[in-house]
């Protein structure tokens, strides 16, 4: 164990030493995090402010449950300015004259065809110059339209003639948490505020190339013959290795808690429950060591291992959304789930929503569970190079 | 006694062979020289002796037990010195001797202890302090040796200890290695210098294509591979009466002339010197100059291997 800790600290002295340390926790994430929050920056809570119109031609129980608790709720807190619209027509005119940038159009015989089981629908009709707002005003009423199906199908399940048909079907027209867009509980919908989201973006980035010096040593020690020399010591493979993987995870959380200090501090970013901040760190440092650890431990050399670590750092990076929110991937959305960031950046948004500790179980475990897989093929790999 | 046992060691990577079926002994406190080219498969012998390295076969003994890249015991007792210089040029002296004493189990009073020890035996207190990437490559050496001494070995390996350096710190690095095999540690040093092994070495194996061609005392090796002696005598007048005078002597087994130069090849020079001179005086022949030239090291290695050991 003595040996454990004097290669843990002789490893740290040297990062400490060679300015790592300055460079990967603090000037590149925080002065990345400031950049990107000055060009692209702005709080979509209190800044985001779309026009629509609606046009309610139905008139009936569930339409006004859509325009009186979904969008005037949304009026209310300041996300949506509202303009009732009296047809469909009028709809299209201040669509096309920019007066909106959305318009609902809730046709006659909505509530009746939804109680009769038949389909409906709201009409989304969009400006082409304003894809952002269009966008937001389709999710709203896709949330309004899932969540009634969801409902439907409930009364359909059920005996027409019992006394639950009633119960249920009041429900589908009263139940507020329906038609509540903000506490939606897909994910997706939620984000960071952009001073939170650009600092955690550029943190996590930035993780995995300060995990970078630490693993690529390995290789410089055994050119200059270090590796050799604790190779021949009392010491076993498992330790050698096992302290550079702990003293790079150290170094890691050390980068990420003052990054998340320091842009707590100046750029007023809002991190979350510290406990839980913690917990969802230590895994995302875990899975970016696991993974340089396990890219370079099939390098030859630390120009390979540097290379193809950051390769690999950068292409997680931008797939994972870290520099900036990714939107409308399709079915490339997938591949970002591949990514520690995204799982970081999910955590975090869960966590800031007041998901609490329940929601931070799955990034949690998926960075988790990639960092061990990582760490298991690293050791697996670096420990042919040492008495190879 | 023999503190190092190595038996049948062989390592291969892929198709090429770096070391067959080796086998030798060191005695306590005996120095053992491995000498060979580069390439030889001294480098890959001696990583396996220091447990970096796994053999595919045989095996390494050290005071009877059984040593391998696993073994702690065993490799507590070893100081290696690998030919490269491992040390952290980012870290000074002081602390790279305190960071490799704690990992062979030194701790505390007893740590500083043992490094000031090793600093003054290298003779860099004064320069303990300072970076190692400031150091010449002279005190590097020097320290990348202090360091394999730390832990009190009972045998060291050393692996080209002195290549590359100046004569004055190639003169000190040999010097403090006798004084450990005076304090009785065994010593395995390998080389590709003939002068370093003749020096400091008890016993010689000598190696070539992973394989040990010969070994034993240097005069056993002289003796093994039955080469003569030479006499080179400068001679002035009467160059001819001593010459046929020469070539009467039982003991001179070829004469060959080249100016005023007479070359004599014969067994044992030191012992037949004096009748040499005695046949050349009687003949009356003027006697500028005598050299006595006997085979070494490097003419036993071009015997045995048809190579030269700096190829």
């Amino acid at each position: 164990m003595s040996a454990f800790f004097t290669l843990v600290l002789k490893d740290l002295r040297q990062r400490l030493k060679d300015g790592t340390l300055l460079v990967f926790a603090i000037v590149l994430p925080l002065g990345l995090a400031f950049l990107l929050n000055m060009l692209l920056g702005g709080d979509p809570e209190t800044e985001f402010t779309a026009h629509y119109g609606v046009s309610d031609l139905d008139g009936g129980e569930l339409s006004s449950l859509f325009v009186d608790e979904v969008l005037e709720s949304l009026e209310e807190e300041g996300i949506v300015e509202l303009t009732t619209l009296s047809s469909e027509d009028e709809a299209n005119e201040a669509v096309d004259s920019g007066d909106v940038s959305a318009a609902f159009v809730i046709p006659e015989g909505f509530t009746e065809a939804l109680r009769n089981d038949e389909s409906a629908e709201i009409r989304v009709i969009g400006d082409v110059d304003s894809p952002e707002e269009v966008e937001v005003a389709v999710g709203i009423a896709e949330a309004f339209a899932s969540e009634h199906h969801r409902v439907q199908l409930a009364v359909l399940t059920t005996d027409p003639s019992s006394e639950e048909e009633a119960t249920l079907t009041e429900q589908a027209a009263g139940h507020p948490t329906a038609v509540r867009v903000v506490e939606d509980t897909d994910v997706d919908r939620r984000q960071l505020d952009s001073s939170t989201y650009y600092a955690a973006g550029a943190a996590v980035f930035f993780l995995f190339f300060a995990a970078m010096p630490g693993v690529v040593s390995l290789f410089e020690d055994r050119r200059t013959g270090t590796l050799v020399r604790l190779a021949a010591a009392p010491i076993g493979t498992f330790t050698i290795l096992m302290a550079r993987l702990a003293s790079t995870l150290l170094f890691g959380l050390v980068s990420m808690g003052l990054v998340i200090t320091v842009s707590t501090l100046t750029f007023g970013a809002r991190w979350g429950d510290p406990l839980g901040v913690t917990a969802l760190t230590v895994a995302a440092v875990l899975a970016a060591v696991g993974i340089v650890s396990a890219v370079a431990g099939f390098a030859d050399n630390s120009e390979q291992a540097t290379n193809w670590s950051t390769v690999v750092a950068l292409l997680l990076g931008l797939m994972g959304g870290a520099l900036f929110p990714l939107a409308n991937l399709g079915p490339w959305a997938a591949l970002t789930y591949v990514t520690p960031h995204y799982w970081f950046l999910r955590g975090l948004t869960d966590l800031t929503a007041g998901g609490g500790a329940v929601s931070l179980l799955l990034p949690i475990g998926v960075l988790s569970a990639m960092g061990v897989a990582g760490v298991a093929v690293a050791l697996n790999r670096m420990g042919r190079m040492l008495h190879a | 006694m023999a503190l190092l046992e190595v038996e049948k060691l062989s390592k291969s990577y892929g198709s090429n062979t770096a070391v067959a079926e080796v086998g030798f002994h060191i005695d306590k406190g005996e120095t053992y020289g491995l000498l060979g080219p580069n390439g030889a498969g001294k480098s890959t012998t001696i990583s396996i002796i220091a447990g970096v390295l796994k053999a595919d076969s045989g095996s390494v003994r050290i005071d009877g037990q059984e040593h391998g890249v696993s073994n702690a015991a065993t490799k507590g007792q070893i100081g290696f010195v690998p030919q490269e210089l491992a040390l952290y040029p980012d870290l000074n002296a002081w602390d790279n001797l305190m960071f490799f004493a704690r990992l062979y189990g030194l701790s505390g009073a007893k740590a500083r202890s043992r490094c000031g020890e090793i600093l003054e035996i290298i003779d860099l207190t004064d320069r303990a302090k300072e970076n190692v990437s400031t150091f010449s490559g002279g005190m590097s050496r020097r320290l990348n040796i202090g360091v394999g001494m730390l832990n009190r070995p009972r045998l060291l390996i050393l692996d080209e200890p002195a290549v590359g350096v100046d004569a004055q710190s190639r003169n000190a690095i040999l010097e403090s290695i006798q004084r450990q095999a005076a304090d009785g540690v065994s010593v395995l040093y390998t080389t590709h210098y003939m002068e370093e092994a003749e020096r400091l070495c008890d016993r010689v194996g000598i190696i070539d294509s992973g394989r040990i061609q010969a070994e034993g005392t240097q005069r056993e090796l002289i003796s093994q591979v039955g080469e003569d002696d030479t006499i080179v005598l400068s001679l002035g007048g009467g160059k001819d009466r001593a010459v046929r005078a020469l070539k009467e002597l039982s003991e001179v087994r070829e004469v060959s002339v080249e100016g005023s130069e007479v070359r004599l090849l014969l067994k044992d020079a030191r012992s037949v010197i004096a009748r040499i001179l005695e046949v050349v005086t009687a003949s009356e022949a003027v006697l500028r100059s005598v050299e006595v030239q006997e085979p070494d090291l490097e003419a036993v290695f071009l015997h045995l291997t048809g190579k030269a050991l700096r190829e």
